[in-house]
């Protein structure tokens, strides 16, 4: 393998082949159109022309998710203030769908950050870190439903199935409903969550460890750093960049987590597990609101124009566009 | 594991200790790591393995003890005959390999015709529509679900061509949702390719078409096989594209099965867990034997 297929690694190789301008007195060449057209048309129909249209839908009641009666703000309106399973700031802890893509945004984010990046040094001074890596990145190739159905077993809650209740009744406690409990189950998703994403970040942490000139370090316990201090004043620094990175790629995967809900409670139990796009699923289709569905659809858009932006701005600054 | 140390990692670059007292005085230092290391590989495995014991062992057994009080094992493969014949998971899993070829081979194509263009033919605002592609990564697979299902159902009523009923509608989803990262990834790989090398082609008269199959492909052959893997894995462990865009119920794939196996069949769980590794299979096959592009197709992916 010669050549890595990364944004990052192609970073400043732009050659200016692809840089050439056009000129105004050539239009689109035949070549061009061919090359072009299909993906065009793809992008156009399934990209393009939905965005318009489910903007438009959300300002609609929307029956049949056809245009049926304008009604204005109504549907975000609803959603904010009349929607207990949406947003629920009236008790404390507030609840509903908004309300817990914030707490996967908070935990899970954090959570795969410090045990990746814990796990990646922890790894790097030991022979058998790859087989490490290796095992913290398998849940990364299987399917979330997979992973879905492996947790929904450990959190069983018959003592006689589920591995955990098994230990909390042997400590001589009653079985936790995992799953069942509202107060509860949020934790228990985002713990599935976060072991599912550690393996990736353990694997770009630890290839950004690596780029660290080992002398820094040395240098470092030559004036008498402690472990603790290198770990803090060094290393967290010099990956601050990868890092930054990393929490975003999280963040879209709060923002567009769908799969792990729908499998294990189906945002049950009632609607205290429910996320955006859970919302949106079943608003629109088990639901028929389609104008409320595309509200929430714009919502998770408008969330992911910051993350738009700053990857156009971090992939201007290493020149791939 | 040779294989995976040279995927996962570089060489680990230590001093070899010198007498046996260093020896054991590093291995002691080390300790609380290597214990660390052992409880994060536990949490990382035992789940699975529980439940891959599980899926071999007799039901009646599953209902009245552990899978981790390993003295009482048996072991049985009628939960995988089972579920593939009796339940039907054997034509999900066919319907899992026709949704799954398809959406990656067609997406493959299109993105490098497109990113072709983008890296080596000049058109009108050539960089204006790259950003705008860019832009598209973002978008959410949401803000289709309801234009593209209206425009085929009527499509579907006016013409009878029935794409919601087979799998037309789910192969164009997924081929369109794997457009944007497709033409970013490709397109930059494609631009480092020499200039020389293209220019003398196109001196000695070759055509796009003839410079692309003969020359671009064949030298991008890494970022294209990354970007494949990625893609077929994708699609192969999705659910939620399945949930709206099959809307036949002979059409499901593993995914959409198995997930009405957990919320409809009051978990039997001997079922469950054969059908969970039937669908692990593939996707841990490809993960063991081409580690390498996979988790380079993932790192790559991470702007997805």
């Amino acid at each position: 393998m010669t050549v890595a297929p990364q944004p990052i690694e192609v970073a400043g190789t732009t050659s200016a082949a692809g840089r050439g301008r056009w000129r105004p007195e050539s239009g689109f060449s035949r070549s061009a159109i061919v090359f072009l057209l299909p993906a065009a048309l793809l992008l156009i129909v399934f990209l393009v022309y939905p965005t318009i249209y489910t903007i438009l839908l959300s300002f609609n009641r929307g029956r049949r998710g056809e245009f049926t009666e304008w009604v204005g703000l109504r549907n975000y309106e609803q959603l904010f203030f009349r929607d207990p399973a949406f947003l629920d700031l009236s008790r404390f802890p507030p609840s509903g769908a908004l309300w817990n893509n914030v707490l996967w945004l908070v935990l899970y984010v954090s959570f795969v950050l410090f045990l990746g990046l814990v796990i990646a040094v922890m790894a790097g001074r030991v022979r058998y870190e790859a087989l490490i890596k290796a095992v913290v990145f398998l849940p990364m190739a299987i399917a979330a439903t997979a992973l879905a159905v492996i947790w929904t077993f450990v959190y069983s809650p018959d003592p006689d199935q589920g591995v955990l209740n098994a230990m909390v009744t042997a400590g001589g406690g009653d079985p936790i409903a995992w799953l069942g409990n509202p107060g509860i189950v949020n934790f228990a998703i985002i713990a599935v969550g976060v072991w599912g994403s550690v393996g990736f970040a353990t694997v770009i942490l630890s290839a950004a460890l690596k780029a660290i000139p080992t002398e820094i370090i040395e240098a470092a316990r030559v004036d008498g750093a402690s472990e603790r201090q290198i770990f803090r004043r060094i290393i967290v620094p010099m990956v601050s960049l990868p890092m930054s990175v990393l929490a975003v790629t999280l963040v879209v995967n709060v923002i567009k987590l769908f799969d792990l809900i729908f499998v294990m409670t189906a945002g049950g139990p009632g609607v205290s597990s429910r996320v955006l796009a859970f919302t949106m699923y079943s608003e629109a289709f088990q639901g028929g609101l389609f104008g409320k569905g595309a509200a929430v659809a714009v919502i998770m858009l408008l969330l992911l124009v910051p993350v738009m932006i700053f990857n156009i701005r971090r992939f201007r600054s290493e020149r791939v566009i | 594991m040779a294989q995976q140390a040279d995927a996962l990692s570089g060489p680990a670059i230590q001093p070899a200790p010198r007498t046996l007292g260093e020896r054991i005085t590093r291995v002691l230092n080390k300790a609380p790591i290597h214990i660390a290391l052992a409880i994060v590989a536990l949490i990382w495995l035992l789940p699975t393995i529980g439940l891959l014991v599980t899926s071999f062992r007799p039901r009646t057994d599953i209902q009245n003890s552990g899978w981790w009080e390993i003295f009482q094992l048996r072991f049985t493969t009628q939960n995988y005959e089972q579920v593939l014949f009796s339940q039907g998971l054997v034509d999900a899993l066919i319907n899992t390999v026709w949704i799954s070829v398809p959406s990656t081979i067609i997406p493959l194509l299109l993105a490098c015709m497109a990113a072709y263009a983008f890296a080596w033919l000049r058109f009108p605002a050539r960089d204006w529509l790259f950003l705008l592609v860019v832009a598209m990564l973002m978008v959410p697979v949401q803000v289709a679900f309801i234009p593209v299902l209206t425009l085929f159902r009527i499509l579907d009523e006016q013409t009878g061509i029935g794409l919601l009923r087979g799998y037309g509608a789910v192969w164009l989803a997924h081929t369109a949702f794997a457009l944007p990262f497709g033409i970013f990834l490709l397109r930059n790989f494609f631009i480092t390719l020499p200039r020389d090398l293209i220019e003398a082609a196109r001196i000695d008269g070759a055509s796009d078409i003839g410079i692309f199959r003969t020359i671009v492909l064949p030298l991008s052959v890494p970022a294209i096989a990354a970007y494949g893997i990625f893609q077929f894995l994708w699609v192969w462990n999705d659910l939620l594209m399945a949930l709206v865009f099959v809307q036949d119920g002979d059409k499901w794939p593993l995914t959409r099965q198995i997930q009405s196996l957990l919320s409809f069949g009051g978990a039997e769980w001997h079922l469950l867990a054969a059908g969970a590794f039937i669908l692990m299979g593939v996707p841990l096959l490809v993960f063991f034997s081409l580690q390498r592009y996979f988790v380079q197709g993932l790192l790559a992916g991470s702007v997805k």
